[in-house]
């Protein structure tokens, strides 16, 4: 329902941060983004609400240029979330304000234990909220929009392992649900803990299968291996389990 | 009034404080001595021209079409300043000159349309001046902090956007609070006026042998016009530089950091 078809981006000063990429966001489904630090991640997830415009290529939402609808509409149908939460000055109840002016406490409420929080903290200041606390009320205030497709940049980066699983799982939950969501990764552990789809970006292009296998391997010679020695891709070529990795990119790209 | 009549030989006086400070930068290598020498040189040139036009801007008999004139001037160069000290706002210049304009206008109109004071140069220069002045610091100070909020808060800003919020509401908080530190300052100055410090205007009508009432009421309008040029230099300079900091389909543009 979202799709990027040959997004080109360019950059005031003229260097280019994607070359043409096509990746597409399916209803029900988890695609993960997976890729290097630098590789263009959140300037592809950006594209998707509006934030960034393509040089070259279109971004389509339900089959139509996003360039021709309302960005103020899109932006509440495609949400996101960041990668390090972001709070407003506030209580908790302010901030699902700013999403939806005239939610009650009731549906406030239903939202926050949506994601694992209670209605007690409607009136907690948010700046008070641990970091996973935080980021599950940033989607809850994105959820309050109602969106189809959540776009999520390495939501989980600044969490904990606890809540990092958590977020993962209620990710997943929510696309049992339908919605669409676009989750972007560098841990490679969590990509595969999390992926229905993979696109993997290298250096601003979607990577073919021997390179995102060479990628994915890395993680696996890294997982097997505690002590992170094989964390390039040469490494990653070395390891065993690249054939296997090789097997599910090759299949499995959008 | 003329007991600030200083004289040649008092001009001359004052260099020797110049030649301090030349001796100064020689003797502590601050390859300073021709900044020194040239800004004071300038000064001088400068201050001379000026005095010798506000000369006859001021005569009486002079046609009150060149104290208008005199007020353009102090617009286009009061749009250069702020210009000059806010260099990484974007489209500051054409923002500031409109923003003075609006000041000088507005604030004349209510001045001469009711009655306050005549319409000559000795009355139009200095009010003028004198609400450019004062605006022109507010502008100076709001359109920076405008930047920088919009620049230090941007992931606030985009989450808002991001949330479907319109770029005038996802500005909002923070384009406020830029105008309330810019107009803060004016307003404390105005609640101190008198237990504090007594302005300047008031002292020099009271010397003059004014009466302290009609001094006391002079210097209040002319207070209350200095607040009412600042709000309104601010509201200026913050509607149209928040359109300027996002696009039509908005998207908030990356204003890049300028050195210093
Ligand atoms: N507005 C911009 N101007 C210049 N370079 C940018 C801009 N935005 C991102 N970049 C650069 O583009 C590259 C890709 O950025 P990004 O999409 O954030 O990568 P990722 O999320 O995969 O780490 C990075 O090298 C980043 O420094
Ligand atoms: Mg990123």
């Amino acid at each position: 329902m979202l799709a990027f078809e040959a997004v080109r981006v360019t950059t005031d000063d003229g260097a280019e941060l994607l070359h043409g990429v096509d990746a597409a966001v399916c209803p029900g489904t988890v695609t993960v983004l997976a890729g290097p630090s630098g590789a263009g991640k959140s300037t592809l997830l950006r594209l998707g609400n509006r934030l960034e415009v393509p040089s070259h290529g279109v971004v389509r939402f339900h089959g139509r240029d996003v360039a021709d609808l309302d960005p103020l509409e899109l932006r509440r149908r495609v949400g996101m979330v960041f990668q390090k939460p972001v709070v407003f000055a506030g209580t908790v109840r302010e901030n699902l304000h700013v999403a939806d002016a005239h939610a009650d406490d009731l549906s406030l409420g239903r939202v926050l234990e949506r994601v694992g929080l209670g209605v007690a903290l409607l009136d907690r200041q948010a700046d008070d909220l641990s970091g996973g606390e935080a980021q599950r009320m940033c989607i809850a205030r994105a959820l309050l929009t109602r969106p189809e497709v959540l776009l999520m940049d390495e939501p989980t980066s600044s969490l904990d392992p606890a809540n990092r699983r958590a977020v993962e799982a209620l990710a997943r939950e929510l696309a049992a649900e339908g919605l669409g969501i676009c989750w972007v990764s560098h841990d490679l552990d969590q990509v595969r803990r999390l992926t229905d789809r993979v696109v993997v970006l290298v250096e601003g292009r979607v990577a073919d299968a021997h390179e995102a296998a060479r990628y994915l391997g890395a993680g696996d010679a890294r997982g097997a291996d505690d002590a992170g020695t094989a964390r390039d891709a040469r490494g990653g070529d070395d390891a065993g389990a690249a054939g296997d990795a090789g097997g599910r990119a090759g299949e499995r790209p959008a | 009034m003329s007991a600030t009549h200083i004289g040649w030989s008092g001009l001359a006086a004052s260099l020797v404080l110049v030649a301090v400070a030349v001796g100064l930068s020689g003797w502590q290598r601050l390859h300073l001595s021709r900044s020194v020498l040239w800004a004071c040189a300038r000064a001088a040139a400068q201050l001379f021209v000026v005095g010798w036009a506000l000369k006859l801007v001021l005569d009486p008999d002079a046609p009150v079409v060149w104290a208008w004139l005199w007020v353009a001037v102090m617009v286009v160069f009061s749009g250069v300043t702020i210009r000059n000290r806010a260099r990484e706002v974007p489209g500051i210049w054409a923002l500031g000159t409109v923003a003075m304009l609006v000041v000088v206008v507005v604030s004349l109109a209510v001045i001469l349309g009711f009655g306050m004071f005549p319409v000559e140069g000795r009355t139009i220069v200095p009010l003028a001046g004198m609400m450019i002045g004062n605006s022109m610091t507010a502008s100076v100070l709001v359109g920076r902090r405008i930047v920088g909020e919009l620049r230090d808060k941007r992931d606030e800003v985009e989450a808002r956007l991001a949330l479907g919020h319109a770029w005038p509401d996802a500005a909002r908080p923070y384009v406020r609070s830029a105008l309330r530190t810019a107009l803060v300052p004016q307003i404390e100055s105005t609640k101190a006026v008198g237990l504090v410090f007594l302005p300047g205007a008031m002292t020099g009508l009271v010397l003059a042998g004014v009466d302290a009432a009609d001094a006391v009421s002079i210097q209040l309008a002319i207070m209350y016009l200095i607040l009412g040029s600042v709000a309104t230099s601010i509201t200026v300079i913050g509607l149209g530089l928040t359109r300027r900091l996002f696009t039509p389909d908005h998207r908030l543009r990356r204003v890049v950091r300028s050195p210093g």
